[in-house]
C-alpha cells in the first residue's frame, strides 16, 4: 500500500471464517455449493495532501481453481467499488448488476466520515460483492477478479487500460438515441416488465419513506419515554404506601423504553437497508431495460438503413446478423436474470417483512411480561393487605 | 361511613346537554347543562322501583356549590371539581369545552364529585348539597343566602397573602411541603405523558400507511399480492387500535387529574390553619402590649417606645383622669382579648383535631385510589401489549406466505 496515510480503525473486525459466512447472510443460492467467500470490513481513514478517504478491507477465501491462491486481502476505496460497477454494466449491459450505496446522502444529518455512514456503506459494500459472487454469470467476470485479487498498484494500471471519458461519453449519446428506436419494436414481454418497473420503483420508494417516518416515529417515541418512567420514581420519593407501586411502574416503564430501542435498532438493520437497496434496484432495473432498447434499436436502425440502400445489402447483412445474435443474447439474458431477481426480491421481502414482524412480537411480548409481573406484584400486596385486616 | 348520603341515595349524572341563554351581562352564551338524577336506595330492597329525581345544573352552579363547602367547612379537604379548561391535551385531543369527548369526560368527573361529597361523612350531612341534589328552583338564593361570601373574601385573601407564623406547626408544615410536592409531581407526569401519547399515536398511525401501498403493490405481484394485501389489512388494523387505546388511557389521566387539584384543597386546609395560627398569634401579641401599655400607664414608667409616649414628653403629661380613663379602656380591652384568645385557641385545637381526622381519611383515600389507578394503568399497557401481539401474529403470518 503506497498511500501516505495517517490511519486510524473504526469498527471491529467481521468474522470471516467460511462458516460464519454461510449463517450471516440469507443468499438464494445454495450455500454448500459456494466456492468464493467475500467479506468487506476494517473501514481505515486516509489523510493525504490533496484527499481524505476510506479504505475498506476486502478478504476473499476461494477454493476454485482459475484463483492463483486461496485467499486474498487486499483494500480498495468507493472509487475501485464504482470502477467496478461500470465494469460489470459494460460487460453485461443487459444482466442486472447489484447496487452500490450511494456516494452521498442527501437526506438526515449523517455526515460523510460519520460512523454510522460508514458502517451502513461498509455493510452495503460487503453485500455488494456477495451479491455478484452469487450471480451464476457475473461471479466469473475477469474485471470482478481482478477487484478482488489485485494489489492497489496492480488495479491502478489496469484500471487504465479502460475506454477514455470522452468515448465513454460518446457511447451515451448513441445509446440515448438508440434506446428510442428499440422500444418501437419492444417484445410484449419487456414491456410488461417496464410497467411493472414503474409501478415497483413508484411503490418501493413510497415503502423505503413510510420506513423512514415509522423508524423517525419510533425515535420520538423513544425519547420521550426515556423521562417518563423517572418521574414516578421523583414522586415515590415523597410517598410512603404507594411508594413501591410507584417504583414498580418506574421500573416497568423504563424496561419498555429499552425495548423500544430494541425495536428501533432492528428496523433499522433489517427493514431500512433491504428497501433501500430496492430502491436502488429499481432504478438499476431501469436502466437495464434501457440498455436492452438500445441494443435491439442499433439493430432496427440497421435494419431501417437496409430498407434503404439495398444496393449494399450484402455488407449489411453480415452486421444485421451479429447484431440479431446480440439482441437475442441479451433479452435471453434479461429474461434469465430478471426471473432470478423477481425471485430473490420475493424472498427478501418475505424475509424482511417477516423479520420486522417479528421484532415487534419481540418487543410486545417483552413489555406484556414487564407489567404482568408489576400486576402480580401488586395483586400479591393487595391479597396480604385483605388478609392482614381480616385479622 | 355508615350514615353518609351515598348509601341512602343514588346519584347519577345522565347526560349533558348543550342549552343557549343570557348570561349575567346580558350576553348570548352557550354552555352545557348536565342531568343530575337521585333515587332513594331503601326502597329498591323492597322491590318496588323508586321514584326518580332529576335536575339540570349547570357547570357555574356546581363551582358555586363547591366554595360554599370550602368556606364552610375548611377544615375538610373538599374533594375537587373537573376542569373547567382541556389541560395537559396531546394534539389530537380538542382543547374545546364543546367537543363531545370532553364533555362526556367532564359528566363522568362531575359524577364522581358528586359521589365523593355523599360518601363524605361531614360534606354529606349538608342542607346546601342535599338541595344542590333535589331543588331545581331556587337554589342559588339560598346558597347566597347563607352570606358564606363574606367568609369567602377574606379566604381568598389568605390563599393569597404571604404572612410568617412564628410558631408553625409541624405537621401541617409537612403537609403544606407535601401538597406542593404532589402538585408539582403529577403536573409533570400529565404533561410528560401527553407528550408520550403524542408520540404512540404517531408511530400507531404511519403504519397504516403500509396498507394503501401493500395493496397497490398487490396488484403488480402474482405469488405475492395475497401476502401483501392481507398483511395490510392487519396493519390497517394495528393503526386503528390506538384510538381506543387512548381513549382509555384518558381516564387514568383524569384519575390523576383529580389528585392534582385535591392536592389543592389539601393546600388550601393548611393554608387555613397558618391563618389561624397567625390570628391567633396577632391576637396574643397585641393583648401583651395592651396589658403592656397599661401596666406602664398605671406604673409611669415607659418601657417601650411609642409616638404617644413621647407626644407626651413634647406636649406635657397627661392629667390624672385622662390617665385613668384610658387604663380603664385598656383593662376592658384587656378582658375582651383574653376572652377572644381563649375562644380562638378552642377554635384552633378543634380546628387542627377536626382537619387532621379528614387528613387522615384523604391520605387512606388517596393512596387507596392512586394505587388502583397505577393498577389499572398496568392493565391498559397489559391489554395493549396482547392487542399488538395478536395484529403483528397475524401480519406475520400474511408476510411469511409472501
Amino acid at each position: 500500500d503506497t498511500s501516505l496515510t495517517e490511519v486510524n480503525s473504526f469498527s471491529p473486525s467481521v468474522p470471516i471464517s467460511p462458516s460464519s459466512m454461510i449463517n450471516q447472510y440469507k443468499f438464494e443460492d445454495e450455500p454448500e455449493l459456494r466456492d468464493l467467500f467475500i467479506t468487506v470490513d476494517d473501514p481505515e481513514s486516509h489523510i493525504t495532501a490533496i484527499e481524505t478517504f476510506i479504505t475498506y478491507r476486502v478478504v476473499t477465501k476461494t477454493s476454485r481453481g482459475e484463483f492463483d491462491s486461496s485467499e486474498y486481502e487486499v483494500r480498495r476505496r468507493y472509487q475501485d467499488f464504482l470502477w467496478l460497477k461500470s465494469k460489470l454494466e459494460e460487460a453485461h449491459p443487459t444482466l442486472i448488476i447489484p447496487p452500490l450505496p450511494e456516494k452521498f446522502i442527501m437526506k438526515g444529518m449523517v455526515e460523510r466520515f460519520s460512523d454510522e455512514f460508514i458502517e451502513t456503506r461498509r455493510k452495503a459494500l460487503h453485500k455488494f460483492l456477495n451479491r455478484i459472487a452469487d450471480h451464476p454469470t457475473l461471479t466469473f467476470n475477469e474485471d470482478f477478479k481482478i477487484f478482488l485479487t489485485a494489489q492497489a498498484w496492480e488495479l491502478s494500471s489496469h484500471k487504465k487500460q479502460g475506454p477514455s471519458l470522452l468515448s465513454r461519453m460518446g457511447q451515451t449519446v448513441r445509446a440515448v438515441a438508440s434506446s428510442v428506436r428499440g422500444v418501437k419494436n419492444r417484445p410484449e414481454m419487456f414491456t410488461e416488465m417496464n410497467d411493472y418497473m414503474e409501478t415497483f420503483s413508484q411503490k418501493i420508494n413510497v415503502l423505503d419513506k413510510i420506513a423512514h417516518r415509522i423508524y423517525k416515529e419510533e425515535r420520538e417515541y423513544f425519547n420521550e419515554m426515556k423521562e417518563y418512567g423517572p418521574i414516578h420514581t421523583l414522586w415515590s420519593a415523597s410517598e410512603e404506601d404507594i411508594a413501591d407501586s410507584l417504583k414498580g411502574v418506574a421500573s416497568c416503564i423504563d424496561k419498555c423504553c429499552k425495548a423500544t430501542e430494541k425495536r428501533m435498532a432492528g428496523l433499522s438493520e433489517t427493514l431500512l437497508p433491504i428497501l433501500h437497496e430496492y430502491v436502488l434496484y429499481s432504478e438499476i432495473l431501469m436502466g437495464v431495460l434501457k440498455r436492452r432498447d438500445q441494443i435491439q434499436g442499433e439493430l432496427d436502425s440497421k435494419v431501417d438503413a437496409l430498407a434503404n440502400k439495398k444496393a449494399e445489402k450484402d455488407l449489411f447483412s453480415e452486421e444485421i446478423g451479429k447484431l440479431e445474435d446480440k439482441v437475442e443474447c441479451a433479452n435471453n439474458a434479461l429474461k434469465a436474470d430478471w426471473d432470478r431477481w423477481k425471485q430473490n426480491m420475493q424472498c427478501d421481502m418475505r424475509s424482511t417483512f417477516t423479520d420486522v414482524a417479528e421484532n415487534n412480537l419481540r418487543y410486545y411480548e417483552e413489555c406484556l411480561a414487564t407489567w404482568e409481573s408489576f400486576l402480580a406484584s401488586q395483586t400479591v400486596d393487595l391479597h396480604v393487605e385483605e388478609d392482614s385486616e381480616d385479622k | 361511613m355508615e350514615d353518609c348520603l351515598a348509601k341512602k341515595m343514588e346519584i347519577t349524572v345522565l347526560e349533558a346537554e348543550k342549552r343557549t341563554g343570557k348570561n349575567a351581562m346580558n350576553m348570548q352564551e352557550t354552555y352545557t347543562a348536565y342531568l343530575i338524577e337521585t333515587r332513594a336506595v331503601e326502597s329498591q330492597s323492597e322491590g318496588q322501583c323508586a321514584p326518580v329525581d332529576s335536575l339540570w345544573r349547570r357547570y357555574s352552579e356546581f363551582e358555586l356549590l363547591r366554595n360554599y363547602l370550602s368556606v364552610t367547612y375548611p377544615h375538610i379537604v373538599v374533594p375537587p371539581l373537573p376542569e373547567k379548561r382541556a389541560d395537559f391535551v396531546w394534539h389530537k385531543l380538542s382543547a374545546d369545552n364543546m367537543d363531545p369527548d370532553f364533555v362526556e369526560r367532564r359528566r363522568i368527573g362531575l359524577e364522581n364529585f358528586l359521589l365523593r361529597v355523599a360518601s363524605h361523612p361531614v360534606l354529606c350531612q349538608d342542607k346546601i348539597f342535599y338541595s344542590f341534589l333535589t331543588q331545581e328552583g331556587g337554589w342559588k338564593e339560598m346558597v347566597n343566602e347563607t352570606g358564606f361570601q363574606l367568609k369567602a373574601d377574606s379566604r381568598l385573601k389568605a390563599l393569597n397573602a404571604t404572612f410568617r407564623v412564628k410558631n408553625p406547626d409541624k405537621r401541617f408544615t409537612e403537609l403544606k411541603h407535601y401538597s406542593d410536592e404532589l402538585q408539582s409531581v403529577i403536573s409533570h407526569l400529565l404533561r410528560v405523558r401527553a407528550r408520550v401519547a403524542d408520540r404512540l399515536y404517531g408511530v400507531y398511525k404511519v403504519h397504516g400507511n403500509y396498507g394503501r401501498v401493500f395493496s397497490e403493490w398487490s396488484a403488480i405481484e402474482k405469488e405475492m399480492g395475497d401476502g401483501l394485501q392481507s398483511a395490510g389489512h392487519h396493519m390497517d388494523v394495528y393503526a386503528a387500535s390506538i384510538d381506543d387505546i387512548l381513549e382509555e388511557e384518558e381516564h387514568y389521566a383524569d384519575q390523576l387529574k383529580e389528585y392534582l387539584f385535591y392536592a389543592e384543597a389539601l393546600r388550601a386546609v393548611c393554608r387555613k390553619h397558618e391563618l389561624m395560627q397567625y390570628d391567633l398569634e396577632m391576637a396574643a401579641q397585641d393583648l401583651t402590649s395592651k396589658k403592656q401599655q397599661c401596666e406602664e400607664l398605671a406604673t409611669g414608667t415607659v418601657r417601650t417606645f411609642s409616638l404617644k409616649g413621647m407626644t407626651s414628653k413634647l406636649f406635657g403629661q397627661e392629667t390624672p383622669e385622662q390617665r385613668e380613663a384610658k387604663i380603664k379602656v385598656l383593662e376592658e380591652q384587656i378582658q375582651e382579648g383574653e376572652e377572644q384568645l381563649k375562644s380562638k385557641n378552642l377554635e384552633g385545637r378543634d380546628f387542627v383535631k377536626s382537619a387532621w381526622a379528614d387528613i387522615e381519611r384523604f391520605k387512606e383515600q388517596k393512596n387507596h385510589d392512586l394505587k388502583e389507578a397505577l393498577i389499572s394503568y398496568a392493565v391498559m399497557q397489559i391489554s395493549m401489549c396482547k392487542k399488538g401481539i395478536q395484529v403483528w401474529t397475524n401480519a406475520k403470518e400474511c408476510f411469511s406466505k409472501m
